[in-house]
């Protein structure tokens, strides 16, 4: 079998030796059933919450540095202080997971649908408001049916809606399927679509959500995973929770990866503790790469993060070190390639993929991307020309001016440029198509250059 | 930040925001946007996307800039950034410039270079950007996008995908702007397009202001394309006369013909956009039909050429021969102030008959015209006041009128009440919005004013309570009045008005006219009863007057009753066609085959035209110099930019020809003189610098203060449904038969058939079957026409705009009746 048609398919949630914070019902069956989770001591931080006044409940939050799991990794606590004292005020939850690699939330919403809820109740509950709306990836049709089903058995149990447990704290949650757009993922474009509109980001200012979000009221966006933690740091408190994971990240993470490893999957890993060299070759977790063969990159933080290499497998699996390496955690999806791998090719997959998901707002990005992706199939066709390696770059700068984030190369005395990339356009989709091209142009302009130098008649 | 603030922000800073632009230390308004600042200072900033009078999206990316706030310089774009103390802009840098370099070439990347082509070479901002910014010569080698070359996507306009930049300038227009939101972006990444839903064309009556601010040749007017090069186009600044509203507007024209009009940013008015009508009306200047040259009846349908002349001296031949109080002259709304200045002075000082009415019966009364006390738009509009809508859809009748009110409601937190005859294009927008079946407005308003409940059993005391709540509240009240029905006595609009006068003093009024220079013609005393200035009739009115008619006329109602009794010898038609447009259609018949003699002042043939026995050819808008007195009271300038065709001439020339023929000189030879004689004449024009006029932006607005005011007895009573079940309400859509419309090639097909309209639940109410037509009935007069459920009509309500292909409505208006009723069945009930 040729290794180019060797294709992974996601296996879901690996069960590693790691503690367990947000995947410890995944081992039953039944776990996203309303009695799994009541068994489970499902609902007790939430009956736990309303004894306490909310600003008590966001203090424990705040303290317990709850990093959001989206991809910015800006905690959570910190965020929900920035609400103004204006109501209505809005919880959006974002489960449009679709980064590239990434496939947690998925399985956090197909699995335990109750845990999630739990969570948006606590922080409803936290911030004072009483409508949530969870804003489901249109692809994703389990997650859909589950969370659906998980709502009406939780409205049928006193867990939402009126007068929960019996208290006067009413809390509707509002679950809204996606039409199906990358771009949705962002906050901003993930408000326009859930007003109806076309997903197409907001420029911040003025548009930060917690000042001017859904509805132009002050609004709340969590990622899933970061809302399925709460539920375990109202039962056993924030200094147990960092007891886990390193100082500046506390906690556990879910981690997608896929690509070329012997064992890829979801892993729930304490953050910060464990290395890119241990999940990718330990035991209790990728077990190596895949045939043996040597590791050539890997993406550390999804589609839009810039590459690395053997040299920076020792980093901390941390958002603060992996940035100033010079890529990102980001929504902790982790694309191994070996040394089988087709640098062009890579790079051309992952270019297409933004180029077709660009939204069409800003010029840089619906020009950029497709111009990109178009040089990139020509080289990859055998039509590129030697000016081209330079065009991809020059047209990476028009979308993301300035030196743009990328690991150090020892090597060749190349430091790393620290993350994030500076940007002409409004949010991150455009300067992201950059990052697959100057990983790729920095390690493997050979590859570039050979593809081209093939040139077809 | 609201445009009204940024307006109210220009005058001066006040407050100032201290920063830095390019190292001088300057001073910005507080909340102005970057973009503002830099213009206002004369830094020019490169943009596509961003327009003064829409929000900004900050979608084009080329007006990125290097902007320092504390935290170091980043690119931020220009046009969604208010100023802030101490910021650091620097718009000169090399990094500002290759993003603005770079977002340029991208956006080069896919435009196809059809610029030869394509109507906007020569006037394109993406080809003039193109000169400063980018890097001259392409890089990008690959095929470009391509899409189906133009689509129409409504009648008047197309769309050229490949050309298109998405800077969401038309779409952000027609939904946020004009309120039709039928295009939009489809698709994404570069395959993003803007395009409609099948289907669902992009009828807007606001379409052809899309095309105007386009960046790029994308969108495209039906009615221009491929007609002219901008570099061969002649321009100047002029008035529209379609409505009373007064748009501000660019006539252009190329070799002496009239070949685009566009809207002017008038600040106080019009905020650059433009109807459909405003903008394309034009096409009536060069019609193939218009009449060019003094005409005489030949026989009973044909008319001969003569002599200019001799037009003019049948024409005295005709008055010399009548009495004059059995003359009457009807309409001059078309013209300009001057020429209406001078009809009212050649009929009234020299021809000696007050029977001189500019309106026809379908629009407010004179006297009630005459006694508002009136506003300003920016006035009447101020974020936090109240404004009442007292009559129909504004957008039918004063389409920019209506974009403004819009604004101001979704903006600028104005309230508004609808008084209407039926639910309009800003009912859902108001926040009282209630329906008055035929005559009950005068009684409802007054009630509302000074009681306590609702007269109306379909208004609940709950609804009534919050109207009143606001009317009386403490914010300002304006009154944005028009005609609500014209099956309706304008008495009952009149009581309205009245309690108005009455219990709310402070409110100041918009009559919302439908007609042009509708308020230039009452002022100027073409009113039976009036002279120039609202004056009534005295015998020393003015040194300039020769005589004053001893006896007070009749309007235009009295006139065509006179003639039908056969007691008018010769009725003048100044550019008004009564057969068509006066609401009794038998009493107009009846009067043209009693009358004498007709003779036609107008540019085209209509019904009364053609019944007419001398035509004189008048000039049009964009061919004669004058003035245009708006329904604020705004006296803007009409400017000629090309020559009236052959021997049409301006009405004041034709007034002036005339007295001169009757041996008398009317007092003034040249345009100059006549604006001088006015100024002199009427006092609130005492102070009109003539010659400014063109040059000031805005316009003065006139002083309407008035010694005097309307009488109002009782309130009109309401007779009594003879038994048919539904009131008539009649009112008019923009497009319709109208001959300036009718002759406009481009315009005249959008006019919709007649139909008439009752609310589902009457449906229900009167067993009509499933059906496309029924029949009415009034009297013995019955007719088979096509109907819809409208839930916007009210109940008890049967609606039928007036001047549409297929039915006459006007037959079944009687002016015996103040109200008129109608009987609504199904056909297979008339059967049996």
């Amino acid at each position: 079998m040729a290794t180019n048609d060797y294709v992974v398919h996601a296996p879901g949630f690996v069960d590693s030796k790691s503690p367990k914070i947000v995947t410890s019902r995944f081992e039953h069956r039944d776990s996203f059933t309303l009695k799994r989770y009541e068994a489970t001591d499902g609902y007790s931080a939430l009956r736990k919450t309303i004894r306490k006044s909310p600003s008590e409940v966001a203090k424990d939050v705040k303290e317990a540095v709850l990093l959001g799991r989206g991809g910015a990794g800006f905690p959570a606590g910190v965020k929900w202080g920035f609400l103004p004292p204006i109501w209505p005020r809005y919880l959006v939850v974002n489960g449009d997971e679709s980064e590239p690699g990434t496939y947690k939330d998925r399985l956090l919403m197909e699995r335990d649908p109750h845990q999630l809820i739990e969570g948006c109740l606590i922080t409803c509950y936290a911030l004072g408001l009483n409508t949530c709306f969870l804003y489901v990836r249109g692809e994703m049709a389990l997650a859909q049916e589950r969370i659906g089903q998980a709502l009406n058995d939780a409205y049928d149990a006193g867990y939402a809606g009126k007068n929960i447990l019996g208290t006067d704290v009413s809390i509707d949650i509002v679950l809204h399927w996606g039409a199906g757009a990358y771009i949705v993922g962002e906050e901003t474009a993930l408000i326009e679509s859930l007003e109806g509109n076309r997903g197409m980001p907001r420029l911040k200012p003025p548009f930060f959500p917690a000042a001017k979000g859904l509805y132009m009221k002050p609004t709340i966006v969590n990622n899933v995973e970061t809302l399925a933690n709460l539920p375990w740091i109202v039962n056993n408190g924030a200094d147990a929770y960092k007891k886990f994971g390193s100082e500046a990240s506390p906690g556990t993470r879910m981690l997608a990866i896929s690509g070329h490893v012997k064992r890829p999957g979801v892993y729930e890993v304490e953050q910060g503790v464990v290395t890119f060299r241990e999940l990718f070759y330990g035991d209790d977790y990728c077990q190596g790469i895949r045939d043996d063969n040597d590791l050539k990159a890997f993406i550390p933080g999804g589609g839009s993060a810039p590459w690395f290499f053997e040299e920076q497998l020792d980093l901390p699996l941390e958002a603060k070190e992996v940035g100033a390496a010079g890529s990102m955690l980001g929504s902790g999806a982790i694309v191994v390639m070996d040394s089988t791998t087709d640098m062009v090719k890579a790079c051309l997959r992952v270019v297409r993929f933004f180029a077709r998901e660009s939204c069409g707002k800003c010029t840089p990005c619906r020009e950029g991307t497709s111009w990109e992706e178009k040089i990139l199939q020509r080289i990859n066709d055998g039509k590129g020309r030697e000016e081209d390696i330079d065009l991809l770059l020059s047209i990476g700068s028009q979308i993301s001016p300035g030196p743009y984030p990328m690991a150090a190369w020892e090597e060749e005395g190349l430091e790393a440029v620290s993350f994030p990339p500076k940007q002409t356009t409004i949010c991150p989709l455009g300067p992201s198509s950059v990052a697959p091209i100057t990983s790729a142009l920095r390690r493997f302009r050979h590859e570039f250059e050979a593809k081209i130098a093939e040139v077809t008649v | 930040m609201t445009i009204a603030d940024k307006n109210a922000n220009q005058v001066e800073a006040v407050t100032g925001v201290p920063f830095t632009l390019n190292g001088q230390e300057l001073v910005a308004n507080e909340g102005e946007l970057l973009i503002d600042a830099c213009d206002r200072n004369d830094v020019h900033i490169p943009r596509f996307c961003y327009h003064n009078r829409m929000k900004p999206v900050g979608m084009c990316r080329m007006c990125l800039v290097e902007v320092d706030t504390g935290r170091g310089p980043s690119l931020q774009p220009s046009c969604m950034l208010p100023v802030t103390p101490e910021m650091k802009v620097e718009t000169e840098t090399q990094v500002t410039k290759d993003a603005q370099d770079g977002v340029l070439e991208l956006l080069l990347a896919n435009h196809p270079l059809d610029c030869p082509v394509c109507d906007k070479g020569g006037e394109c901002p993406l080809q003039d950007n193109a000169y400063a910014y980018g890097p001259g010569e392409s890089r990008f080698v690959e095929e470009k996008r391509h899409f189906e070359k133009p689509i129409p996507i409504s009648d008047l306009v197309n769309l050229d995908r490949e050309r298109c930049i998405l800077c969401d300038r038309c779409t952000r227009f027609a939904s946020d702007v004009a309120g039709d939101s039928l295009i939009h972006f489809i698709d994404r990444g570069s395959q993003t397009q803007v395009n409609t839903f099948p289907d669902h064309p992009f009828a807007s009556y606001f379409s052809g202001n899309t095309v105007q601010i386009c960046p790029v040749g994308a969108l495209t007017a039906e009615p221009y394309r491929f007609k002219a090069r901008p570099w061969d186009l002649e321009a100047t600044e002029s008035t529209s006369t379609v409505d009373s509203s007064g748009a501000r507007i660019v006539l252009q024209s190329s070799q002496d013909k009239m070949i685009r009009i566009l809207g002017l940013d008038s600040d106080a008015v019009n905020w650059s956009w433009l109807s459909d009508k405003d903008r394309f009306i034009y096409e009536a200047n060069n019609s193939e039909d218009r009449i060019t040259q003094p005409l005489s009846k030949q026989g009973q349908d044909s008319h001969t050429k003569v002599r200019l002349t001799a037009a003019v001296a049948q024409t005295v031949e005709a008055l010399r021969n009548s009495r004059s109080d059995r003359i009457g002259v009807i309409g001059g709304a078309r013209a300009p102030l001057e020429g209406q200045y001078a009809w009212a002075k050649l009929f009234k000082a020299i021809v000696g008959t007050d029977n001189v009415a500019a309106q026809l019966g379908d629009c407010l009364p004179a006297p009630l015209l005459l006694s508002l006390p009136k506003t300003t738009i920016d006035t009447a509009f101020a974020p936090g006041s109240t404004v009442v809508l007292l009559g129909s859809d504004l957008k039918e009748d004063v389409p920019t009128l209506f974009l403004r009110l819009r604004h101001a409601v979704m903006e600028d937190g104005v309230k508004l009440i609808e008084l209407t005859s039926r639910k309009t294009s800003l009912s859902e927008l108001a926040t009282v919005s209630i329906q008055l079946p035929a005559g009950t407005v005068g009684q409802f308003t007054t009630a509302l004013l000074s009681g306590t409940a609702s007269p109306l059993k379909s208004v609940s005391n709950k609804v009534f309570k919050k109207a009143a709540a606001l009317v009386r509240g403490e914010a300002p009240v304006s009154v944005v009045l028009n005609r609500p029905n014209i099956a309706e006595s304008p008495r009952y609009v009149a009581d309205a008005v009245g309690a108005f006068r009455q219990h709310l003093p402070a409110a100041k009024f918009l009559p919302a006219v439908r007609r042009g220079n509708t308020i230039g013609a009452v002022e100027m005393g073409l009113a039976p009863g009036y002279l120039p200035g609202g004056v009534r009739l005295q015998s020393n009115f003015a040194s300039a007057w020769p005589s004053i008619p001893e006896k007070a006329g009749v309007d235009t109602q009295g006139i065509l009753q006179a003639a039908a009794a056969g007691k008018l010898e010769t009725l003048v038609l100044l550019g008004a066609d009564p057969l068509d447009d006066f609401p009794d259609k038998a009493l107009a018949k009846k009067a043209f085959e009693n009358v004498a003699t007709v003779i036609a002042v107008d540019c085209f043939f209509n019904e009364s035209v053609k019944q007419s026995d001398i035509i004189l050819p008048v000039a049009m808008l964009g061919e004669v110099q004058g003035s245009f007195l708006n329904l604020e009271g705004r006296l803007s300038p009409l400017l000629a930019k090309v020559t009236a065709p052959d021997n049409a001439q301006a009405d004041w020339i034709w007034a002036a020809e005339i007295a001169s023929g009757l041996g008398v000189n009317i007092g003034f030879e040249t345009l100059e003189e006549l604006r001088s004689e006015i100024s002199a004449t009427v006092p609130a024009f005492a102070d009109i610098d003539w010659s400014k006029l063109h040059s000031a932006d805005d316009g003065p607005v006139l002083s309407s203060d008035r010694t005097w005011n309307l009488e109002f007895s009782e309130v009109a009573s309401l007779p009594a449904d003879p038994g048919y079940g539904l009131r008539l309400l009649v009112d008019h859509k923009l497009w319709d038969q109208g001959t300036m419309v009718a002759n406009s090639s481009s315009l005249a097909g959008l006019a919709e058939d007649f139909y008439v309209r009752i609310s589902p639940e009457d449906i229900r109410n009167f067993g009509l079957t499933k059906s496309d037509t029924v029949v009415i009935e009034v009297g013995s007069l019955s007719a088979e026409v096509a109907f819809v459920a409208d839930a916007r009509v009210p109940v008890g309500t049967l609606w039928a705009p007036v001047h549409l292909a297929g039915f006459d409505i006007r037959s079944f208006i009687s002016l015996d009746t103040p109200v008129s009723f109608v009987r609504i069945m199904s056909l297979e009930s008339t059967d049996g």
